[in-house]
């Protein structure tokens, strides 16, 4: 029993010197951290810093927020400079109302004497002047704000006599103002006051904005949806081809619809014609094109007729909405002609419209891009069920090459574009032939007739450029955006919005990885597709922590748009900074108290409507 | 018919779930499948509509090979098997008027699914469905306000609204008391006997099996150790299925 005893002593004795050697090593890491940081009392002590601090801490202790009309009354009390002979005997004064009173009444230049004040209204000050006797223009000022009265409306202050002698009686004039009326804004005031509304506003916009794109992302974000998605090569090669082929043509095709619509472009009788029409055109070809419930299997015909009016019914959905754009763009400018004080909302109108006609081609190169990659991926999947291994083989070989040299091909594009390299070795045959070979590779490598894990690799590459994009901060990016749409509130949507997006896509996808699975096999179970499970299964799920996460992302927009303004990104930032900049430390109290009122009446409102709703 | 031939699965981690199962559930038959917890009962009715991928060896369904459909021919096929779960699998922020509606998803258009719409007759087949299990009354309730009884038998409307050929129930009285039981064991014994609907049934208690099976397939560790009627089992078999320690408690 001795021996392990000594071990325990043994190892007891290093352990309490392992502990020493911790504390030491803790001890210098924090005597260096005092070295880097700077920290020096010193300067706490320096009565200059005190003064300052003091200076400034009174003038943030009092926001420049409202002010009063003031009223100044003059009073005046005679003094001789130079006693005359008769001892400068002066009437006294009237006390009925405020009066001033200077004693002794007479004295040397350069001497001391009390000027008192009676009877005024307490808590007002004004400066306090010499007016010489002969020449009563000449005044020698004295000080600002040199009278203050206490809470009796009285006041007590030492002045020098100026060198003024002269036989005749003097006069000191005391200038009291006081607020009269009821309190106002102060300018700075009503600027915090637009600036914080701005604030709010550019908050909303980059939330409302950053939630739409996120709740998509954090689907393919989720791994669980992905990790079940598999797809033989020759799928996955057909519709990697199929994007940037279908892309180009929607874009090609939806700007030509755009074009079409040029000519009555101007006539808003015709936009409403059109507007009215494209919906009932379209839910009839939707309805016919997409029957809601089918039993058996369409014949080829039926099939082939199907695609080509669901294809005229998308053209002519396109044409609606560039007709729409159109529509909102020439009510808009009317509005803002005619609305007066209303102008806002023909502005808005203007920008939906405007809005709506450039992403309309985006949407469509998109919506084609998405269609025809759809297309051929089904048509791999059907080839590789149906041929024989060797012609997949062969296929592989030569879409999964095709694939990889387009992949690689545009990554080229990218590269040059940002880098401006010019050297077709590198930014073009070089990739090609890189990814040529990767694809290559893969279709050699893989069995003809296995499926690879497409649902992951999204996986990763989305959770990458989320991880990637969340880790810089939306200040930088505001300094991109003020480059790309100019100083302003706009650029700090943009920012916001983007950090927005790839933020809640991560947090969200977190929440769809935390889901029962239970529900979601259920619904898998009735024959429901992707789709329709994540709509079926997924999304009642994940509606409380959506909710609640998006209030708490727009309260920490809320907070981050108060600073996006440091960088010109719009908001109360720019007037806070620039009143810190200019000493202006009353105004930049205002514009803290400000931030802090909505902040703080932020984060209520949310738990509210969280404990209501979640 | 359902025919599984040499059905094995391997699990990621090396599990060997199910080992060379083979039998067929003739049209009409109520089909108990029965074994300790672990014995594969849940991954083989899962194999059957491919929410498992089995390993090995071939499910055929009317002919059609379940193991070699793509994903469209699955769809058609799974629409045509219902299933019911231990745990209900209820998506509890919803009505139970959309989880009985979900059943349809099979037949519907993804494109309006999209918009949350099913069409007309859905809806009166769905009301018909709850008013047959008996609780057309909570039609608009949420699902997760209703007791477990009650969302076993929404469970059940929703199979049905699949106008299945087949059910699939992985113990499906598992979390009820006894009472509740028989009354879940009652609506799928109708739906089977009036219906004509295959009803592949994993079970815990004997007496259930008893009870309600035509018939009765035993795992153990994911092998068939039996296959005859409920009334062969003696208490030999008994110890195979259950082990050498296993006493009969019900």
């Amino acid at each position: 029993m001795n021996e392990p005893n000594k071990n325990d002593k043994k190892s007891s004795l290093w352990k309490s010197l392992g502990t020493g050697l911790a504390v030491l090593a803790g001890l210098i890491v924090y005597a260096y951290g005092f070295q880097i940081t700077k920290i020096d009392l010193e300067q706490l002590r320096s009565e200059r810093r005190q003064e300052s601090l003091v200076r400034v801490t009174r003038a943030l202790a009092q926001p420049d927020i409202f002010e009063y009309e003031q009223v100044s009354e003059a009073f005046t009390a005679p003094v001789y400079v130079t006693c005359p002979a008769d001892g400068g005997i002066v009437e006294a004064p009237d006390t009925s109302g405020p009066y001033v009173t200077v004693t002794p009444s007479c004295a040397e230049p350069g001497e001391i004497v009390t000027v008192e004040g009676f009877k005024f209204v307490p808590n007002s000050s004004g400066p306090v002047r010499f007016v010489p006797g002969s020449d009563p223009t000449n005044v020698v000022e004295l000080g600002n704000d040199t009278a203050t009265t206490d809470a009796d409306g009285s006041f007590s202050v030492g002045i020098k006599l100026p060198k003024r002698p002269s036989d005749e009686a003097q006069f000191i004039r005391v200038t009291m103002r006081r607020n009269v009326g009821t309190p106002m804004f102060t300018q700075t005031a009503r600027e915090t006051w637009n600036k914080i509304i701005e604030t709010v506003f550019l908050a909303l916009l980059a939330t409302t904005l950053g939630t739409i794109l996120a709740i998509p992302l954090s689907f393919i974000a989720a791994r669980n949806l992905m990790k079940s998605v598999r797809s033989p090569l020759t799928s996955i090669a057909l519709s990697l081809l199929g994007w940037p082929l279908g892309i180009a043509i929607g874009y090609l095709l939806v700007s030509w619809v755009g074009k079409l619509s040029v000519p009555f472009a101007e006539n808003i009788p015709v936009n409403v014609l059109f507007v009215a029409l494209t919906p009932i055109l379209a839910s009839l070809g939707l309805r016919w094109s997409l029957p809601e419930e089918e039993t058996s299997k369409p014949s080829k015909t039926t099939q082939t007729l199907r695609l080509i009016v669901l294809f005229v019914t998308v053209l002519i959905a396109f044409y609606g909405l560039f007709q729409l754009a159109n529509l909102a763009i020439n009510v808009g400018l009317l509005g803002i002609a005619g609305f007066g004080s209303l102008a806002f909302l023909g502005n808005f109108l203007f920008q939906l419209g405007d809005i709506i006609a450039i992403t309309t081609p985006v949407l469509g190169g998109l919506a084609t891009g998405s269609a025809l990659s759809s297309f051929l991926g089904r048509t791999g999947q059907r080839a590789s069920e149906k041929l024989a291994p060797g012609a997949i083989r062969l296929l592989n070989i030569l879409f999964a090459t095709l694939a990889g040299a387009t992949l690689f091909g545009l990554f080229g594009r990218l590269v040059e574009w940002l880098y401006q390299i010019g050297q077709p070795t590198y930014v073009l045959w070089g990739p090609l032939i890189v990814g040529g070979l990767l694809g290559l590779a893969l279709a050699v490598t893989t069995k003809p007739k296995d499926t690879l894990s497409t649902g992951l690799v999204i996986y990763y590459v989305t959770r990458t450029v989320l991880n990637g994009l969340r880790s810089v901060e939306a200040l930088v990016m505001a300094i991109v955006f003020v480059i790309a749409v100019g100083i302003g509130p706009f650029a700090g949507v943009m920012a916001l919005g983007l950090h927005t997006i790839v933020s809640l896509a991560k947090l969200y996808s977190e929440q769809v990885e935390s889901i029962q699975p239970g529900p979601l096999e259920a619904i898998q179970a009735t024959g429901a597709n992707r789709l329709q499970t994540i709509i079926y299964a997924v999304i009642p799920q994940i509606v409380p922590p959506y909710i609640s996460y998006t209030m708490y992302r727009w309260d920490i927009n809320v907070r981050m748009s108060t600073i996006i303004g440091f960088v010109g990104g719009g908001g109360i930032g720019f007037l806070l900074q620039q009143n810190i900049n200019l000493l202006n430390y009353r105004a930049a109290s205002a514009q803290m108290l400000a931030i802090a009122i909505v902040v703080a009446s932020m984060d209520y409102i949310s738990s509210v409507l969280r404990e209501k709703y979640v | 018919m359902l025919q599984v031939k040499n059905l094995t699965k391997i699990y990621d981690g090396g599990v060997k779930a199910l080992n060379n199962v083979t039998f067929d559930a003739p049209k009409g038959q109520f089909l108990a499948v029965i074994g300790l917890s672990g014995s594969g009962k849940s991954t083989l009715l899962r194999c059957i509509n491919r929410l498992i991928d089995p390993t090995e060896g071939q499910i055929l369904w009317n002919g059609e090979d379940v193991t070699a459909a793509n994903p469209e021919e699955m769809r058609r096929i799974r629409r045509k098997i219902g299933m019911v779960f231990q745990h209900f699998n209820l998506v509890h922020r919803s009505k139970v008027l959309t989880n009985v509606l979900a059943g349809r998803l099979g037949y519907v258009n993804p494109a309006w699914s999209l918009l949350n719409r099913f069409p007309k007759e859905d809806m009166t087949k769905a009301l018909q469905q709850l008013e047959r299990v008996g609780i057309a009354d909570k039609a608009n309730q949420r699902a997760d306000e209703l007791s477990g009884g009650q969302q076993q038998r929404v469970g059940i409307a929703r199979a049905l609204m699949q106008d299945p050929e087949i059910i699939l129930a992985d113990e499906p009285v598992a979390s009820l008391d006894p009472v509740l039981a028989h009354s879940i064991m009652k609506h799928l014994e109708e739906i089977n006997k009036k219906d004509g609907v295959t009803v592949l049934c994993s079970l815990h208690f004997l007496d259930l099996v008893h009870r309600y099976a035509d018939r009765v397939i035993a795992l153990n560790e994911g092998k068939l150790v039996f296959e005859g009627l409920p009334s062969e089992i003696d208490d030999k078999k008994f110890k195979d299925i259950y082990g050498r320690d296993a006493e009969r408690v019900g």
